[in-house]
């Protein structure tokens, strides 16, 4: 594939890693953290890991989408879908989220609810448009990257005077989340609480929204170096050698890794729309996270029509996680998926009873698909059996 | 192979004949009346045209002379595809070429197969009639003759238009013992060919995806492929064959693993996969290893016989692309690991609930 396999070269991949490998210095650690679940799907896929010194380590942020939603908002979805009759449209990765009462979208699917896979929010306007009958909610959630198309839908939906169309919308904000992890209440308090992290590979397709600018206050604020980096693992490995470089020269700036699509301030049109239909909450829970002031949008008053919360007069009531969950110590990078007493144990992604585990995107899920080879011992490949099969086989199965 | 090949079904004549332009299916058609037997009569007993089903009985009677030692394998597949038509198939051909292959993974002959059709009522006749017709093209093709059927129809709104089950049984030779608990640490893993065509068909067919070249369905029988690597191979080099359908290559590695107590290194570079097919996984956000496959076979055979192995299969039209692409280990954990083309390492898992496309 054009303009893909090369940034997934090998032998690219090589030479990076062994100027990694040169230039980290010895008797120092390297803590990075990856805030997006994009890079750390890339890692895990990859196997970026096997290819970094071991002074490197690097830590799993917040930034999957599906795993820092809360219940409670799972549960205001499930909830409209199965007691309001609404066709309710959301993304495919959404419908595994464990909700409330061994409840999730696709569970509630399987109860009657009419709980519809959508690519785009487009698409929900589109099912909204050929059901007049019927109200359609359209459950946005995600970053930056999937904020625009949701503004876009609100304000057409309005254009169009689409009465029976409406959007939850539990849309996030990247930098709000990011200085929430380098300065929680109790970081400054105990170690533990949050990790200590030498500096961050920034997001991608946020990026390629916001700009790179939005970083450039807490770099410096926090002195922490952020570098911009494409989700493919080229681009991971080489922001990788960039953080290196900036720590061993004392610097914390904000580097685009990313230049073939972000720039510094990013889509401004994307921009606007979002900050014509949208607007800051005061405050807003982040599974992992807890409350966080100003990190979360709702709709403007003036498409009020539009927004699910206000047309069903939803409330939000904060659902607690499994006691032995450690999602929220995965999220803020404090423990690995390993130091959960659930996880490979009841926890899995056939069974998921955390967030991180369900998206692929997910520390947990990442970890258990990709990389939990790691955790044991490491075996050999032995010599051939020759042909023809002496041992007896046993009984054929089907 | 014979069967007490009987008198011709007896003709009957209907005032009105079925209107395959625009008639529908109505529940009568599969109430067992006279409108249910002239569905049979004008339908499939003439797409099928055999002797066994023109004998009009209920049950075919098969006169087997299976030689000393010979066994028969059997096997069942029930097919719910959606949409029922896409690029390079439909339920009907797939439906003919799904249970062949299950028969045909244990190293068995196809000889004949059943089918049961579940109609949604209002399902159109025309879609019906071609889909039949396509279904009796790929078992002449694959010379294995329906020989016994039923047809039940459903209320309106308790099917998906058309479901359609299918039975097989084939003849597995005197000494044959391929299993998916044959594996064993050493031998090779082989794959007939590019992996994916047929998900990315589906849901190209589904999302309306469109590529510069049309991505089609690999559905296939694959009995003449597998016939000739038996044929040509020393008895006992093959240990394991399996059409890595639902849940894709990555799913039926893993189920060889378990159920023959072993581990797998693959490499990543070696697994085929058309370039349309890589795009279309990217753009949906899902892992190739995990699309489905409707015409390709997994073969774990000695080390020492891939080599020829590989020759054979890419002789024929169905392997032109086979690859070896791994080797199976002696890992207690039974994990399928993979070296990936970027130089790193991975678990292959099981597929974990359907493949969802990720928003990212």
């Amino acid at each position: 594939m054009k303009f893909i396999d090369e940034f997934r070269d090998g032998t690219l991949a090589a030479r990076i890693a062994a100027r990694l490998a040169a230039e980290v210095e010895t008797g120092r650690d390297y803590r990075f953290m990856e805030f997006c679940g994009g890079h750390t799907h890339a890692i895990a896929r990859y196997g970026i890991t096997d290819l970094l010194p071991t002074q490197v380590r690097m830590i799993h942020g917040p930034g999957c989408p599906v795993c820092v939603l809360p219940i409670g908002r799972i549960d205001q979805a499930i909830r409209l879908a199965l007691t309001r009759d609404v066709m309710l449209c959301t993304y495919g990765d959404v419908m595994r989220v464990p909700a409330s009462d061994g409840l999730s979208l696709q569970r509630a699917k399987g109860r009657g609810a009419d709980i519809r896979m959508v690519y785009s929010a487009a698409d929900a306007l589109e099912l909204a448009r050929l059901h007049p009958e019927r109200d359609v909610v359209f459950l946005a959630i995600g970053f930056e990257t999937t904020t625009p198309p949701t503004a876009l839908v609100v304000r057409q939906a309005s254009l169009e005077g689409l009465g029976n169309f409406s959007v939850l919308c539990n849309h996030v904000l990247t930098p709000s989340a990011i200085a929430h992890i380098l300065h929680s209440p109790d970081a400054d308090l105990a170690g533990e609480q949050t990790a200590s992290i030498d500096g961050f590979i920034g997001p991608a397709h946020v990026s390629i929204v916001i700009g790179y600018a939005p970083y450039e206050a807490f770099a410096h604020d926090y002195r922490k170096p952020v570098v911009i980096a494409g989700f493919e693992p080229l681009d991971v490995m080489q922001s990788i050698l960039m953080l290196v470089r900036q720590v061993n020269q004392g610097r914390f700036e904000v580097e685009n890794e990313f230049t073939r699509a972000v720039s510094r301030h990013g889509n401004q049109a994307a921009q606007a729309i979002i900050d014509e239909v949208l607007e800051r909450r005061a405050t807003f829970e982040w599974r992992g996270l807890g409350d966080v002031p100003h990190s979360a949008l709702q709709i403007r008053e003036p498409y009020a029509a539009f927004d699910a919360e206000k047309k069903y007069a939803l409330d939000f009531s904060s659902v607690a996680d499994h006691r032995q969950c450690d999602c929220g110590a995965i999220l803020r990078g404090v423990k690995q998926p390993t130091d959960c007493r659930l996880f490979a144990t009841v926890c899995t992604p056939e069974n998921p009873m955390g967030s991180c585990m369900v998206s692929s995107e997910g520390a947990c899920a990442a970890h258990y698909s990709y990389g939990r080879f790691r955790d044991i011992p490491v075996v050999s490949t032995p010599e051939p059996a020759s042909t023809p099969a002496t041992a007896t086989t046993p009984a054929q199965t089907a | 192979m014979t069967s007490n090949r009987g008198e011709d079904r007896p003709r009957r004549n209907y005032l009105r004949p079925l209107d395959f332009r625009h008639g529908r299916i109505d529940m009568n058609h599969g109430g067992g009346g006279r409108v249910s037997t002239q569905l049979i009569d004008e339908l499939f007993v003439p797409a099928f045209d055999n002797d066994w089903l023109n004998c009009g009985n209920d049950a075919a009677v098969l006169d087997l002379h299976l030689p000393e030692g010979h066994r028969l394998a059997m096997a069942t597949d029930a097919h719910v595809i959606s949409p029922l038509e896409f690029p390079g198939g439909d339920i009907g051909s797939l439906a003919v070429h799904g249970t062949i292959n299950d028969v045909v993974m244990l190293g068995a002959a196809p000889c004949h197969l059943s089918a049961s059709f579940i109609i949604e009522e209002g399902f159109a006749l025309a879609d019906l009639k071609r889909i039949v017709t396509s279904m009796a093209a790929a078992s002449r093709q694959a010379a294995v003759p329906i020989v016994a059927g039923d047809t039940k129809v459903v209320e309106r709104g308790k099917g998906d238009g058309l479901f359609i089950s299918t039975t097989g049984i084939g003849v597995v030779p005197a000494g044959r013992r391929i299993s998916g608990s044959g594996a064993r640490p050493g031998d090779a893993i082989l794959l007939s060919g590019t992996i994916g065509d047929h998900g990315v068909a589906i849901m190209a067919t589904r999302e309306s995806l469109t590529f510069d070249t049309t991505v089609e369905s690999d559905s296939a029988a694959l009995h003449t492929l597998v016939a000739e690597l038996l044929d040509a191979l020393p008895e006992g080099a093959v240990r394991t064959l399996r059409d890595p359908t639902r849940g894709g290559l990555a799913s039926t590695l893993n189920e060889i693993a378990r159920q023959s107590g072993i581990g797998m290194q693959l490499d990543e570079t070696a697994i085929p996969i058309k370039t349309q097919v890589a795009a279309a996984c990217e753009l949906l956000g899902l892992d190739p290893l995990y699309v489905a496959n409707e015409g390709k076979c997994v073969i774990i055979c000695a080390a020492d016989q891939a080599d020829r192995a590989i020759a054979i299969l890419q002789a024929h039209t169905l392997g032109r692309e086979a690859a070896r692409i791994g080797t199976v280990t002696d890992d207690p954990h039974g994990f399928v690991q993979m070296k990936t083309g970027f130089g790193g390492a991975r678990i292959v898992d099981w597929m974990a609930g359907e493949p969802l496309p990720r928003i990212c």
